[in-house]
């Protein structure tokens, strides 16, 4: 039995096509259509729930020890503010998941995980939780809104103070003031009576939100984090906002070309539990030479890794998407980890874990996709950098 | 859902028209390219091959999935639509018009349902 997020009815009152997802119920796409939607992002704006992403607090002294002694990147000199990416390993190097850590206090962290992963996760930080420190599961109270694309700051500035959105990539600000048009103030009336004679609470003209500049499509954006019960009315006044831009909401088709497009990894693709972080191409959000980690002895002891991360480009007629071998003549050498049609780019890519010694870029290789040899070529990651203009 | 009547359907969301000179056209319905999504990859199978009611002759791709194309009919293959190839995102726009391939010699039909059956079928579905 699916979970619904506090924006199912906006989903569904938008023409969203309704799939599980990590336990919930989300649009994958609106009756606008993937492609569009992800063209939206690229060119304008586009609005995701993400409200199925789990959230957990640690705070109390021993907090930043516990949190650096459970993710591989070093969070010692983040500063208030300030969101740091990394992953969570195993002892033996595999991956737990990946993580936002946003440093709130010196003594007070938000870590914000895969939906998929999110009860996982929980367990395994609480298991691993020493000294004086609070942990807090606050997944199902907080709703999570996603504004990606060129425009998003000029949407987001219609309804904030501009000192009250984070200017730099990977910061945030706290108890920020969004302004909602039409609504009303604390002491206002009770209910507000409709022609058709049904009465609904007003709508709040401030909602207070955490606001990160943030985002898994490759372009500028922002990510707000409310109470589940000022989601819609964030919502709706968000796609008012953007209304003169183009923005539209977008699902979870779009959020998988996006990222696939600007090379995101994503958990359970790119890197799992049978998968270091160093073969995921993550080597730089693993500092080895921080105090002791989950993990840290057997990524030293693995050392160079065997395999790593490519980019493909399909070169012949198909679409590879995960689990596809990849071959180069009669020897198998990698396989697929997630692909598919990018329309930005209007061509197909996929993402393999590839034998080191035959990963060069340039290298012509052949993905096996339903028994077809599909032509593809080893490329540089990302397949796309915000701002490059379309090919054609 | 457009259902044009005088095309029959298959229970895989295929259609059928059975023309005066003996060859069957085949596409997809307006339900299938609905489900399918945005559609960026047709591939289908050459002039001569032969089809079987009931088995998969190609295979058409969204951004999102990959899914098999049933033949309503067995026979040969005698006609291709290029132009589908090139512009797969017309089966979304007219997938009446947008037609996959034409077929003679035809010797089986699968249960091919009327446009009413088909809607009928449709609404059992959800």
């Amino acid at each position: 039995m699916e979970l619904k997020t506090p924006l199912y009815q906006k989903h569904l009152e938008a023409g969203g096509k309704m799939v599980p997802f990590a336990g919930y119920l989300l649009p994958v796409q609106y009756g606008t259509g993937v492609i569009a939607e992800h063209m939206a992002v690229r060119t304008s704006a586009g609005l995701f729930d993400v409200s199925h992403m789990g959230e957990i607090t640690l705070a109390g002294p021993d907090a930043l020890a516990n949190i650096n002694y459970l993710v591989t990147n070093d969070c010692t000199d983040m500063v208030d503010g300030q969101v740091r990416y990394s992953p969570m390993c195993y002892e033996n190097g595999g991956v737990v998941d990946d993580l936002m850590v946003y440093r709130c206090r010196q003594d007070r962290y938000l870590l914000v995980v895969n939906a998929s992963n999110r009860h996982k996760d929980a367990r395994w930080i609480e298991e691993h939780l020493t000294g004086e420190v609070e942990f807090k599961d606050i997944s199902d109270t907080i709703a999570q809104i996603a504004l990606q694309g060129p425009k998003s700051y000029d949407i987001l500035k219609k309804l904030c103070n501009e000192g009250d959105i984070p200017a730099k990539y990977y910061y945030f600000k706290q108890d920020v003031s969004v302004h909602i048009p039409g609504g009303v103030a604390g002491d206002g009336p009770i209910a507000v009576f409709s022609s058709d004679g049904t009465a609904a609470a007003p709508k709040p003209d401030v909602i207070t939100c955490v606001v990160s500049k943030t985002g898994y499509t490759g372009e500028d954006g922002y990510e707000l984090y409310c109470a589940n019960e000022d989601a819609p009315v964030l919502w709706q006044a968000l796609l008012e906002a953007g209304e003169e831009y183009g923005l539209i909401p977008c699902g979870l088709g779009a959020r998988d070309t996006l990222r696939l497009e600007a090379a995101m990894p994503l958990y359970g693709h790119e890197m799992d539990e049978n998968i270091t972080p160093v073969e995921t191409g993550l080597g730089y959000f693993v500092k080895l030479n921080k105090d002791d980690f989950i993990g840290k002895d057997a990524l030293v002891a693995k050392g160079e890794p065997a395999q790593k991360r490519v980019g493909l480009k399909m070169t012949g007629r198909g679409i590879a998407r995960e689990e596809c071998p990849v071959w180069l003549e009669d020897r198998q050498i990698g396989i697929t980890t997630s692909g598919t049609h990018c329309p930005y780019l209007n061509h197909a890519v996929a993402m393999a874990m590839v034998e080191v010694p035959y990963s060069a870029v340039g290298t012509e290789v052949e993905v096996e996709v339903r028994g077809r040899k599909i032509a593809a070529e080893i490329v540089k990651l990302p397949f796309y950098k915000k701002g490059q203009p379309q090919e054609k | 859902m457009n259902i044009p009547t005088s095309l029959k359907y298959s229970k895989s969301h295929e259609w059928v028209e059975l023309l005066s000179d003996g060859t069957a056209k085949i596409g997809l319905t307006d339900h299938a390219q609905d489900a399918l999504g945005d559609l960026v990859f047709v591939n289908l199978p050459e002039e001569g091959d032969s089809v079987e009611a009931g088995e998969p002759f190609g295979d058409v791709e969204s951004v999102k999935a990959v899914s098999d194309v049933y033949s309503p009919v067995s026979g040969t293959v005698c006609g291709v639509n290029e132009a589908v190839m090139d512009a797969p995102e017309t089966i979304n726009s007219d997938p009446y018009g947008a037609w996959l391939i034409t077929v003679e010699n035809l010797s089986q039909e699968d249960d091919l349902m009327t446009a009413a059956q088909y809607e009928d079928f449709l609404q059992s579905e959800e």
